[in-house]
């Protein structure tokens, strides 16, 4: 394809996953670097605008046991959902009659809501094991679990409403993250503490960087298993309640993040 | 104070200049966002029909956030050069843009008139102007900048060095450093944007950064980009720190939403200063700003995204900063949509920023929800470098492994520099030229593999490894 070499300090590269000792011809990237960054940023687009298979995911949550709700927001196509933030956040009127019907109990101690969030990808690869993982912990603190959502045009927010109208003391949304050059299938965990429509991202706690390279599945469920036993306690999620499990490096873990996909 | 204007037999009614600033903005997501945007096509350029008839004076006179209300208001208003507006007090703001584009109308006047240009100046008559007005505009304006080196001379455009590393790993992030440095960038500063804000990393990359600076002799600065507050306590221990870094916004509430006031900026940059480590100039402080930011922390008072912007470019005027960059498409689509607006954005900053008097480099930048793709960024860095821009980024195959997004790479700036002709900072153009990295008409060299950079940073990294 294009045989100019990379630069001489290309054994550099082995320090970081940055694009260094490219080569150049002339001013220029070599074609096979110019290549294989379309590549990393097609597959990343796709990803954002990938559809979410809800009824896939719907099929894999009920061999886990779990009872299923679909759902969508406000936010009719891709288009709408990335310049209309707001309006990702809010259920439609047929989601809401669903989650509505769908109600057990008055109360419940957790909710999972899986959205698709700005990849698709990360949902249909990962969660179905998140939520595998999860579950272990969920059965081992005896917590009551209300029914699982699976939302599509979903910001994290929109797990505030769908909580709510479930009773839920608290609510996890599994979520894509915004997909980077390097990992597009990365998944997000946020949890929210007496979820209500109007609470703000520095009321709730982040677990990100799900995916193979990243932070595994099993240790995600861990670190959220940790976080949902000590908001049942203290009664708060956000920066009111400091992760101490020793979240690994490799993931975040926290209170806030730069850049959460439902803001 | 309402206006008005008749197009065609409908009469538009715009209830306060804050409302027809808005209208008259060209279209971008965050301002339909913030339902603040003109309803129409027609209403847009009615507005821009209105706007040109409006006064300069009653510009001034309107504030669009109240001055009891917000601090970056006062400091509009109570550092503005009545001397120097006297000289275009009497143009509306359509006479203006004529004024700027106007051959009689030099550099060294517009360099006299920054101090009489308040952001909402500067805004207004940017919503009149098409890009190619943005472009020659502010090829016009001349902002010189010094620390360790002269940035912002005519024919030159400087690059700042960004090695982020996702883990801040050390060995990491010099191994893009002496990428970057090979490629001939690294004049603008070297600036890490730190994964953490713990204060032990944040110091552990400056004491690398002077390090390296020290041992070679680079005639540029450091920067690790973190807090204010963080920046302040290191440099109270006498960590060696060049630039004080902090993004800053255009209201009182977008700055306390940063966590920073204007007391804390200027206690920053007195700190810095104090330390005396500038060889050439004495401009310390490093700022960033981007469009969207206000309303993203909900702080923007119904003022345009656009207007919002060039009121942050007020707050760092204040403080003489060696470096401003506008990090035009991060924000995300919701704010600036597609390439369009992102081109429209970039050069809209440039212009307001350089007209205030700031070295206003731009990080050319799109995030993957975004309607944009490389080809995108190589028509707004283009004209971008038309524009004569102070600095752009540096990042290794332009791609953010830490932040996660797409900005200007090494190859680009060698682009810019070829299709424009254009220079380095000219004490790191000779520094470049003194190391065998470029010969004496500044042209990359074809680098040796035992290029003393190279085989230190590898030696350096290997005795890291093996340390306990």
């Amino acid at each position: 394809m294009s045989d100019v070499p990379r630069d001489p300090w290309k054994h550099l590269r082995a320090r970081t996953p940055a694009r260094i000792a490219l080569g150049r011809t002339g001013a220029s990237l070599p074609t096979r670097e110019v290549l294989s960054f379309a590549l990393a940023h097609a597959q990343a687009r796709d990803a954002v605008h990938a559809r979410l298979d809800r009824s896939a995911l719907a099929v894999q949550m009920r061999a886990l046991g779990l009872d299923t709700v679909v759902a969508e927001s406000e936010a009719r196509d891709r288009a709408t959902y990335l310049r209309r933030p707001d309006l990702g956040r809010q259920l439609d009127d047929r989601s809401r009659e669903r989650i509505k019907a769908a109600v057990q109990n008055e109360t419940c101690d957790l909710v999972l809501m899986i959205g698709d969030g700005l990849s698709a990808t990360a949902v249909a690869s990962h969660a179905p094991a998140l939520v595998e993982a999860v579950l272990l912990h969920v059965n081992a603190l005896g917590l009551k679990l209300g029914p699982t959502v699976i939302a599509e045009s979903a910001r994290v927010a929109l797990g505030d409403e769908v909580g709510e109208l479930l009773g839920a003391r608290l609510v996890a949304v599994l979520i894509g993250e915004r997909p980077g050059l390097t990992a597009a299938d990365s998944l997000s965990v946020y949890l929210t503490y007496l979820p209500r429509r109007g609470r703000t991202d520095a009321e709730r706690n982040c677990i990100s960087n799900i995916r193979p390279g990243g932070l595994a599945p099993e240790v995600a469920a861990a670190n959220l298993a940790w976080l949902v036993k000590a908001a049942l306690a203290m009664q708060v999620t956000g920066v009111a309640l400091k992760d101490r499990s020793g979240g690994g490096l490799e993931g975040t873990i926290g209170a806030t993040v730069l850049d959460e996909p439902g803001r | 104070m309402a206006y008005s204007h008749t197009v065609c037999g409908t009469r538009y009614v715009f209830p306060s200049l804050k409302v027809l600033l808005a209208k008259a903005s060209p279209p971008r997501a965050g301002d339909r966002l913030a339902g603040i945007a003109a309803a129409s096509a027609e209403e847009n350029v009615a507005a821009k029909l209105t706007l040109a008839d409006v006064s300069l004076k009653a510009i001034l006179a309107e504030p669009l956030i109240l001055y009891e209300d917000d601090d970056v208001t006062r400091l509009i208003l109570d550092r503005h050069d009545t001397r120097a507006f006297a000289a275009i007090a009497s143009m509306t703001v359509g006479e203006f843009r004529d004024y700027l584009l106007s051959h009689a109308t030099s550099s060294e006047t517009l360099a006299t008139l920054a101090p009489a240009i308040t952001p909402e100046i500067a805004a207004a008559v940017s919503k009149l102007m098409r890009n190619q007005d943005l472009i020659l505009a502010a090829r016009k304006c001349r902002v010189v900048t010094r620390f360790r080196n002269t940035l912002g001379l005519p024919g030159t455009m400087a690059v700042r060095l960004q090695p982020n590393h996702p883990t801040d790993d050390l060995s990491g992030i010099t191994a893009a450093i002496a990428d970057g440095l090979m490629y001939g960038c690294g004049d603008a500063c070297i600036g890490i944007n730190p994964a953490s804000d713990q204060p032990a990393r944040v110091e552990a990359m400056l004491r690398m950064l002077d390090d390296l600076i020290r041992r070679y002799e680079i005639p540029t600065q450091s920067c690790v980009l973190c807090h204010v507050t963080t920046a302040l306590d290191l440099m109270a221990r006498g960590v060696p720190t060049d630039l004080v870094f902090q993004s800053i916004g255009g209201t009182e509430a977008t700055n306390r939403s940063f966590g920073i006031t204007l007391d804390l900026l200027r206690e920053a940059n007195e700190a810095a200063r104090s330390l005396r480590r500038g060889t050439v100039g004495e401009n310390v402080m490093y700022f960033e700003t981007g469009q969207g930011s206000a309303l993203s922390a909900g702080a923007h008072h119904g003022v345009d995204q656009q207007t919002c912007e060039a009121r942050a470019y007020a707050v760092a005027r204040a403080f003489d900063p060696l470096l401003v960059n506008t990090v035009v498409g991060f924000i995300g689509p919701e704010y600036l949509y597609d390439g369009k607006e992102i081109l429209r954005a970039a050069l809209e900053d440039h212009f307001c920023g350089k007209l205030m008097g700031l070295p206003m480099g731009v990080d050319v930048c799109y995030t993957n929800h975004a309607e944009a793709d490389q080809d995108d960024m190589d028509v707004v860095l283009t004209a971008l470098a038309a524009a004569g821009v102070t600095y752009i980024m540096g990042v290794p195959g332009a791609d953010d492994v830490m932040l996660g997004y797409q900005s200007t790479s090494f190859h680009d700036a060698l682009y810019v520099r070829e299709a424009f002709g254009l220079k380095r900072a000219p004490e790191f153009e000779g520094w470049l030229e003194r190391m065998a990295i470029t010969d004496a008409a500044g042209q990359l060299l074809l680098p040796s593999p035992s290029h003393r950079l190279i085989a230190e940073v590898q030696a350096a990294a290997n005795e890291n490894e093996h340390a306990p």
